[in-house]
Order: C-alpha cells, then structure tokens, then sequence
C-alpha cells in the first residue's frame, strides 16, 4: 500500500469513525442519564437518512434537507420521550428491550409504507462535487472531508455543551443521582426529554450525512446499530470520550481490515471488542 | 430480574392443567381429519422446535437472569453443523449428528460464554449481541460456509436404527414432540437441582452468591454452554426439518424473537417458553395473513405486551386459575 491509498483509507476510517461517534454519543447519553437501552436507535439514523433523501429530492438541496430533518428529527425525539419512554425509565432493561424492539417494528413498517421499500440514491451537493487530487489516479472526495468536519464541531459542540455549561451540569447531576438534583429544584423530567432529544437529532444528522455516501435503504438502521453496540461496549457505558476513542478505533479497524483481510473483514471489529472485554470487562473507559 | 416474574417457578395446579391439555391437544392432532392437515403438521413442527429454542434461553434469561440478545448463534451454528455433515448423496444417522451439532453449538457456547458471562447487565445484552453478529458475518462473508444464500440440507437424517422414517411428516412432527417433552422434563429437573437453585441464587443476588462460596463464573458459564447446547438441539432440528440453512437463522432478529417468546409466555419456568413460542409464532401467521403491513401490527402488539402482561401468558391464566377457586 503507498502512501497516498494509506492516506485515503486513514481519512476513510477517520470518517466512519466520526460518524459511529454521532450514533453511539447518543445511545451511550441516553442510557447513562436515563437507564434506557435503546434498540431503536439505529431506527433514527435511518430516519435522519430518508429524511434526507426525502427532502433533497423534493426541496433540491441537501442543506435544507438536513436542517429540516434536523428540527423534525429533534422534535420526534422530543415527542416519543415525551409520550413512551419516560413511562420506562424505571423499567426493567428486558421491558425496554422489548418496546424498543417492537418500535423497530412498527418505525421499519411506517418507513415502508411513506416511502416504500426501494433503495435510493442522494446527490452530493453540486458545490462539493469535487475531489482534492493526491496522484495521477488517486484523489479524495471533498464531501467526506466536510463531513467528517461537521462531526467534529458536533463532537466539540456537545463536549461543551456537557462540561462547560449550566445544562450540562444539570445533565450530570441528574445521571449522579436524580432524586437529589430533582430536589434542587431542577426539572429533571425536562432534562431528559432535552437529552433524548439530542440523542436522536445526532443520530438522524449521522444518517442525514452519510446518505450521499452510503445509499439509504430499507433495514439500514440495524448493521449500524450493532456497530454502535461494539464501540459503546468498548468505550464504556455512559462514556462520551469512551465512545470517542472506541468509534475511531473502530473506523480503523474495519477500514483496514477491509483493505488488508478482505476474508475476515466482517468480524474484525468483533475480534477487537472480544480483546478489549478480556482485558476490561467494562469497556476502556469505565465510568 | 424482579421477583414477580419468577414467582411461577412452582407451576400452580391451573397451570399444570393447560399443559397437559395442551401436550394432549398435540400428541391427538395427527390423528384428527383436517383439511390441510400436511400444512399444519409442518407448522406445529416449526412451532415446537421453536418452543425448545426458547426454553433454551428461559435457562440464561429466565433462571439465570442473563439476557442474551445472541442467543440465535448456537441454533444456527448446529443447523450448519448438521448441513455440512450431510454428504450429498445419502443421508445421515441421526443418533450421532445430532449430539455432535449439539456439541459445536456448545462448544461455541462454552468459547463465547468465557468473554460475555464476565459481564453484567445491559453490558451482557450489548455483547452477547456482538458475538452473534460476529458469527453471523463468519458463515455471510465466506463462501466456503456457504456465504449469504445458505447451504441446502439436501437429505433429512436417517434414523431407521430407531425404527423412524424422518422424512414422513407425522413421524417427524412426533421425534420432535419427543424432544420437546425430554427437554422439558431435563430442564424441569435442572430447575429443581442444585446447580438449578445455585442459577436461581445468581439471579436473585450474585454478590450474595459469591459471598456465601459459589463460584458464579463457572455456574453460569456452565449454564450458557447448556443453553447452547439445547438451542443446538432445535437449531439441527429446524434445518433437518426445513432442508435448508442460511445466516439468518443466526441474525438479530432470531435472536429478539426467543427472548419475546420467552416474555410473552412467562420466564423461568420453561413452561412459559413453550406457551410464549407457540402463541408468539400463531400471532405472527395471523397478522401475516391479515395484512401486508403486518409488522405495523406485530411491533404494537410487542409494545402492547411489555406494558400490559409483565408476568407474560401464564400470569394471566395464574390469575385467572386463583379466581375460579375463590368462586
């Protein structure tokens, strides 16, 4: 492999990286704040990815489409909080197991009946339509940088938004102990409904963005859920910066091995989780 | 898990009665004249098969309180097991491709077991997934494994050194009938064993169990290699009995379907698997043929369940069963 094809596949995998991080920040969120397991999640990331393509084709920019399917997406996650999971935040983890494994159902069938089950294709923005040329024959498509560079303002975004903000000591309070935050005086019930909803607007903009890259079809929400399931086992449960780490990691070991081991590519990333868990049992990052 | 989910552990009188309804309703139906009876014959196969598999994982999720969400990879392990075995021009004995499917399904266990019964939780779904999902990609990806079409089992096993005829329909509805029992009544056993209550006890409180001197790690390590094994049992009976295996036996979505079996009947008591596979699967046939979009239906129903029958079916007909002796 020569330089310019190892730089393609490092930036590749940065990206897939980056964009896991999207997904599993918010499963990792909404399970250390609020006790939930969310089998659903990988449902919003392809919500995010239809919505997108939905809009692109009929407003004709993908930039509109993805800060409209930001809002609904927000506001989805907002209501279904608002009208189911709050109900099972005491819940036994088997109980949310299974309603979330039945919303899988019913958001897989409403998919099929508003958009049916074909796969679409959508069209990168004309204005990053272009490639940064590495070699004669190698070049690097400017849309995968922008993503990757959207991710990361998202990354630092909610890192802020955590650690540096009156929120985000509320959000941290309430993950340390509820009841005595809630006695504070600080409306928890709201809180949670801001961090699921925030769960489900960055796992929809992780769809909405990889939709040019990755086609949008139907069932897509599963394969990456499972993936988001290894990186937030290795990060550590509840660890935003664990998730970080493990996302990247896991960009790298699944690009590579793709490169490198076509015939194992499949369970690369498993292997890494089965090595990680024999050494840390609770993930990397252990809260 | 919660107290009241085990509580029918000591199956109530009302109980007992319908099951042993039930097991008299499915030794009869062969005999009954039904029009389509080959289809149905097939259907309640599929059924049973279904129902070993969930009390295989009432063992972990159940009794032991580990909620494998992979549990599927030893079911399909054995079912490839089985179609790798079967050379393509005869069939295979029986009495020793079975054991030997049901022992690469629980060694599979027995590897996988050593990662996952480490952890705890909700740590525990999110990796026994990962595993199967790992297995699941190993047959997907490689063709020699027969890649993402599957692999055809070209002949049923043979078994005529017991005197059956797998290949006829009834005779193969009763062998796994006769399974079902025998699993049944072992794991009924089980239950009621030491190594059963030493289950029972990691459910309720492992530190406790530790501290008291029980060495958690092998029981449930023990525990998830069985559950293996069993699920092994049906997985090699699926593929005999449908000819044909392919990763998604292995997938998710198998994997969901046991564990709702399993609610919906009512855990840790094995009795509730069987109940939980058989009403799981005709609720499933019955929105299918209703409507196209009978996952709408089907993903409502499962909500439905989790907020309504906590305790699964045999709540239900425990409650019911109390008020008929009040009256």
């Amino acid at each position: 492999m020569d330089f310019a094809n190892f730089l393609i596949q490092l930036l590749n995998s940065v990206q897939y990286g980056l964009l896991l991080f999207m997904l599993a920040a918010g499963l990792t969120l909404i399970f250390g704040i609020m006790g939930v397991v969310n089998l659903a999640h990988g449902s919003f990331y392809m919500l995010g990815a239809y919505l997108a393509w939905y809009f692109s084709s009929t407003l004709g920019s993908l930039t509109l489409a993805i800060v409209l399917g930001t809002v609904l997406a927000v506001v989805f996650g907002w209501l279904l909080e608002w009208l189911l999971f709050r109900h099972f935040y005491h819940r036994d983890h088997l109980d949310q197991v299974l309603l979330t494994f039945g919303l899988i159902y019913i958001f897989e069938e409403v998919r099929s009946i508003f958009w049916g089950d074909d796969v679409h294709a959508v069209q990168v923005p004309e204005l990053l339509n272009w490639s940064i040329p590495l070699t004669d024959t190698l070049s690097y498509p400017i849309y995968r940088l922008v993503m990757s560079g959207i991710c990361i303002v998202l990354a630092i975004g909610l890192y802020l938004l955590i650690s540096k903000t009156r929120l985000g000591m509320k959000i941290r309070a309430g993950a340390f102990n509820r009841d005595m935050t809630e006695s504070l005086g600080v409306n928890i019930r709201l809180i949670h409904g801001v961090v699921f909803a925030l769960g489900v607007g960055l796992a929809a903009i992780a769809g909405m963005l990889a939709s040019p890259i990755a086609s949008v079809y139907p069932g897509m929400g599963s394969s990456v859920l499972i993936m988001c399931f290894v990186v937030v086992v290795i990060g550590g449960i509840g660890s935003v910066r664990g998730a970080l780490v493990a996302a990247l990691l896991v960009g790298l070991v699944d690009t590579f091995g793709k490169v490198l081991l076509p015939q194992i590519a499949g369970m690369a990333v498993y292997m890494l989780m089965a090595i990680v868990l024999l050494y840390k049992p609770e993930g990397l990052f252990k809260q | 898990m919660s107290a009241a989910k085990a509580q029918l552990e000591k199956l109530p009188r009302s109980i007992r009665f319908v099951l042993a309804l039930g097991a008299i309703a499915l030794a009869a139906f062969p005999l009954l004249p039904i029009a389509g009876a080959d289809f149905y014959l097939g259907m309640l196969s599929q059924m049973m098969i279904l129902a070993i598999f969930a009390m295989s994982l009432d063992l972990l999720q159940g009794v032991t309180g580990l909620v494998s969400l992979g549990h599927a990879a030893f079911f399909g392990i054995a079912g490839y097991a089985l179609a790798f075995m079967t050379p393509p021009d005869a069939p295979i004995a029986l009495w020793w491709s079975l054991p030997l499917a049901a022992l690469a399904a629980a060694l599979a266990a027995l590897v996988i077991g050593f990662f996952v019964v480490r952890t705890h939780g909700i740590y525990f779904i999110m990796v026994t997934m990962a595993f199967a999902q790992m297995v699941y990609y190993l047959f997907f990806d490689n063709k020699g494994l027969g890649g993402s079409d599957g692999i055809y089992v070209t002949l049923r096993p043979d078994a005529t050194a017991l005197g059956l005829d797998l290949d006829n329909k009834t005779v193969f509805y009763y062998f796994t009938l006769a399974v079902l029992l025998l699993v049944y009544a072992g794991l009924r056993r089980l239950l009621f064993s030491p190594f059963g209550r030493a289950l029972a006890g990691i459910r309720v409180n492992e530190h406790r169990m530790r501290a008291v001197g029980y060495g958690t790690f092998g029981y449930k390590l023990t525990a998830f290699t069985i559950a293996g094994a069993l699920a092994g049992v049906a997985g090699y009976l699926w593929a005999a009995q449908t000819g044909f295996v392919n990763p998604e036996l292995m997938g998710f979505h198998m994997s969901a379907h046991a564990i709702m079996m399993v609610i919906l009947g009512g855990m840790g008591n094995f009795a509730g698997a069987i109940v939980g596979a058989f009403a799981f699967e005709y609720v499933m046939h019955l929105f299918k043929d209703l409507t196209k979009h009978w996952q709408l239906l089907m993903g409502g129903f499962i909500v439905l369940v989790v907020i309504v029958a906590p305790r699964g079916l045999l709540g239900l007909i425990d409650r019911f069963g109390k008020r008929g002796e009040k009256a």
